[in-house]
């Protein structure tokens, strides 16, 4: 992610019911609604009922409050919080498979290394690498990646908490349950 | 007690105080028609899909409770998705069962398979796809809470063919039993907010009551009128709100927008506080949005929190129902010291009030100066204005009137007097053509002891004009009332006026169909009218009929149109009035 990006999106924490179609319900929205996201981010909750989605929202498109409503109205969404990108901490993965013979694959490793990456498969020509940092640390990781050749790169789209000791923590925005 | 799912949805639907459905059945809903022969529940047997969604809409919007309508999968769902789409832009509580292929059959392009939650997601409030019998009493509850919570709205539940034909243990879910946690509607203004309102309207200058659809869902009707009389602010009420404040009231100022009153829309423009209540700013009613009402603030009461600042930036936005809130406006307005009469209280903040007589002397000359005009020719062709007004004069002032989209609903909208809420049955948001008749039969269903007219255009008319046989045998005595000028007459308008007189596929023939002939052939009593002379007998002798549907074809002039017009795209303040006295329609 860029950092022209990071001053329009903002981060949505959606608690959705664990419900067949939920996901196309809110997707279905963003495209009918002319909604732009970053990405998003789906997982369980520690409650079987429900499940997180994280999206990344671009504010430019349409006002956050406005997202925010329109999410709100769907009647499998629980409740919306928002984070400020400047109050959280923002984690993504990346895998990528790069060509990588045996003088390269150190270099690769060590490459990784700088990242707090790890070397999670090999063959004789090519290696994978997991990398979990910030979208923008993922960015770096990336283009410093492409030189030796990328053959498949996937990125899972941001999660995200807030700042330990910042003030205030999710901070709900609609929130029906209540 | 064990019961079918197809029984046990009938039963939830009697629990819901379900009277009547409008449907067709087919395969896959063909297990659920089987104990609707043993059902109190009334079935109307619609022509075409879209009729039984129209029908149930009409139903809806006269009677307050939701229309429930019945079909088929595939091809008998998607049929129903313009009436769901229609009664999402409207608000209109709808409840649509469709059958499913069977469970173990999805997703394999089965006969008259389609997947209809999907197609519906974004049209209806929400949809359900039953997937376990013991399911079926609590959807059907879920599904007529949502309807009728919150903001009223379509929903569909889609109930796979083997769902139906399994067996579950009947029960009927309390409101606990509901499972829908994230469905919690406000309904109760914030307090805080109401007063800063009422402080707004008691330091308004050119204060407008701008009153939309939400009023009538809220059954705020009574509560509008009474503050309006207290605090002497004029009320415009839109295409969906006609009836939510009588016509004949001095305070109303009639419809604004696109063809509004010049009146309604220049009040509109020249307001320092616009009191938006169940209204949504409607591109329609705003014109060009950053030359709409420029010089006003805004108070924005709608019970959809996601309308507060979608269009305009509201200076109080208050989430809440529309009757509940106007209450408690009328409550901060005492407490402020403007008593129920309109008296202010001396030394309270409402005696600070500014004289309001200005404005309303301001307003009273732009309605003598600036009335709805047309021109009934002695022995020249018939005008639909005057169509209209002569059904209006000629019928009692609680019918119920339906209307298609186009020229002949505004025609109808503008020369109404509507003094009654829920009399007023059209398709304002979706613009659905083909919307009056089915619509005017839901609405004679919910209402059988009104009288019923659509004033229907000939273009509408042929889109869904078929189900006159459900009416006829189904003994739903509508009286339609087809303005007649051969063409799709509001297109013909924009051509005519904004492509150069290109005419491009607008003429539709006044003769093809031979309406009378069409009508008769359904059962119904057809009749021709081509000069005005001929208008009242004709009224009459419809009126009198109270055993059948009637169609009157009435001949009108071709190049009479719609004003005032606000052209797409343009300001308020460039409203056309018509051509000038003496110009003539061209």
């Amino acid at each position: 992610m860029s950092a022209s990006t990071t001053s329009r999106h903002h981060i949505l924490s959606v608690l959705v019911e664990n419900k067949a179609g939920v996901l196309a319900r809110v997707a279905s929205l963003f495209s009918r609604r002319g909604y732009n996201i970053f990405s998003l981010a789906v997982a369980p909750t520690d409650d079987e009922r429900f499940s997180r989605i994280t999206i990344v929202v671009d504010v430019e498109s349409a006002p956050l409050e406005q997202i925010v409503q329109q999410l709100d109205k769907l009647v499998n969404v629980v409740s919306i919080s928002e984070l400020a990108p400047e109050r959280a901490i923002e984690r993504e993965l990346l895998l990528a498979t790069v060509e990588a013979g045996p003088e390269q694959r150190v270099e690769v490793a060590a490459l990784a290394g700088i990242f707090h990456g790890t070397v999670i498969d090999v063959a004789s020509d090519r290696v994978t690498v997991a990398v979990t940092g910030t979208p923008d640390a993922l960015d770096g990781v990336e283009d410093l990646l492409s030189p030796f050749g990328i053959v498949e790169l996937q990125r899972t789209g941001r999660v995200a908490l807030p700042k330990l000791g910042s003030r205030r923590r999710l901070q709900p925005v609609a929130d029906r349950a209540g | 007690m064990r019961l079918t799912g197809a029984q046990a949805l009938i039963k939830s639907l009697e629990m819901q105080q379900v009277e009547t459905i409008f449907g067709l059945p087919g395969g896959a809903i063909l297990p659920v028609y089987d104990p609707l022969l043993d059902s109190s529940i009334r079935h109307i047997l619609v022509r075409h899909e879209q009729g039984a969604g129209h029908a149930a809409e009409g139903y809806a919007h006269v009677t307050g409770r939701p229309g429930v309508a019945m079909v088929t999968s595939g091809p008998g769902a998607t049929n129903i998705v313009t009436p769901l789409m229609d009664a999402m832009m409207d608000s209109i509580p709808l409840v649509v069962v469709s059958g499913q292929v069977a469970t173990g059959s999805i997703g394999t392009d089965a006969f008259q398979e389609t997947a209809i939650t999907s197609i519906t997601m974004g049209i209806t409030k929400h949809n359900w796809l039953v997937t376990d019998a013991a399911d079926i009493p609590r959807v059907v509850a879920e599904a007529f809470h949502v309807a009728t919570t919150g903001r009223p709205g379509p929903v569909l539940i889609d109930v796979p063919k083997d769902i139906s034909n399994a067996t579950m243990d009947w029960y009927w879910p309390s409101a606990d039993d509901l499972d829908l946690p994230g469905f919690h509607p406000v309904t109760e203004g914030d307090p805080a907010l109401v007063r800063r309102a009422a402080e707004l309207i008691l330091g308004a200058q050119r204060p407008v009551i701008y009153a939309g659809g939400g009023i009538l869902k809220a059954r705020a009707a009574q509560a509008l009128r009474a503050l309006a009389e207290r605090t002497g602010i004029p009320v415009v009420t839109t295409l969906m709100a006609r009836g939510a404040f009588p016509d004949s009231h001095p305070l109303n100022l009639g419809m604004p927008g696109m063809h509004g009153n010049y009146t309604a829309v220049t009040a509109m423009q020249q307001a320092d506080l616009l009191l938006a209540l169940g209204s949504r700013f409607d591109d329609r009613v705003t014109g060009r949005i950053s030359a709409f009402a420029p010089g006003a603030k805004v108070v924005h009461v709608d019970i959809d929190p996601a309308e507060l600042g979608k269009v305009r930036r509201p200076d109080v936005a208050i989430a809440g129902d529309c009757r509940v809130v106007i209450e408690e406006l009328l409550t901060a307005l005492d407490q402020l010291g403007l008593d129920g009469e309109g008296v202010a209280a001396p030394s309270s903040p409402a005696a600070q009030r500014p004289d309001s007589a200005p404005w309303i002397a301001q307003v009273r000359q732009w309605q003598q100066e600036h009335p709805l005009r047309y021109r009934q020719e002695e022995g020249g062709p018939l005008k639909p204005q005057f169509v209209v007004e002569a059904l209006r004069d000629m019928t009692p002032d609680d019918t119920i009137v339906a209307a298609g989209v186009g020229q002949h609903q505004m025609w109808a909208s503008q020369y109404w007097r509507f003094d009654h809420p829920y009399t007023w049955v059209n398709s304002g948001g979706a613009g659905t053509m083909g919307f009056a008749v089915p619509a005017a039969i839901g609405a004679k269903v919910g209402r059988p002891g009104s009288m019923v007219w659509a004033i229907d255009g000939d273009g509408c008319f042929q889109m869904t004009a078929q189900e006159l046989v459900t009416a006829t045998a189904e003994r739903i005595p509508v009286k339609i009332a087809i303005l007649n000028n051969a063409y799709l007459g509001m297109v013909r308008q924009w051509q005519e006026l904004f492509y150069e007189e290109r005419y491009s596929e607008v003429y539709l023939s006044p003769d093809l169909p031979d309406y009378v002939k069409w009508a008769e052939a359904m059962g119904c009593v057809g009749m021709r009218v081509e000069t005005p002379e001929d208008v009242a007998p004709a009224i009459d002798k419809a009126n009198a009929i109270d055993d059948r549907p009637v169609v009157i074809d009435f001949r009108t002039d071709a190049f009479e149109k719609v004003y005032p017009m606000v052209p797409a795209g343009a300001s308020n303040d460039d409203i056309i009035e018509g051509p000038a006295e003496g110009e003539g329609g061209r």
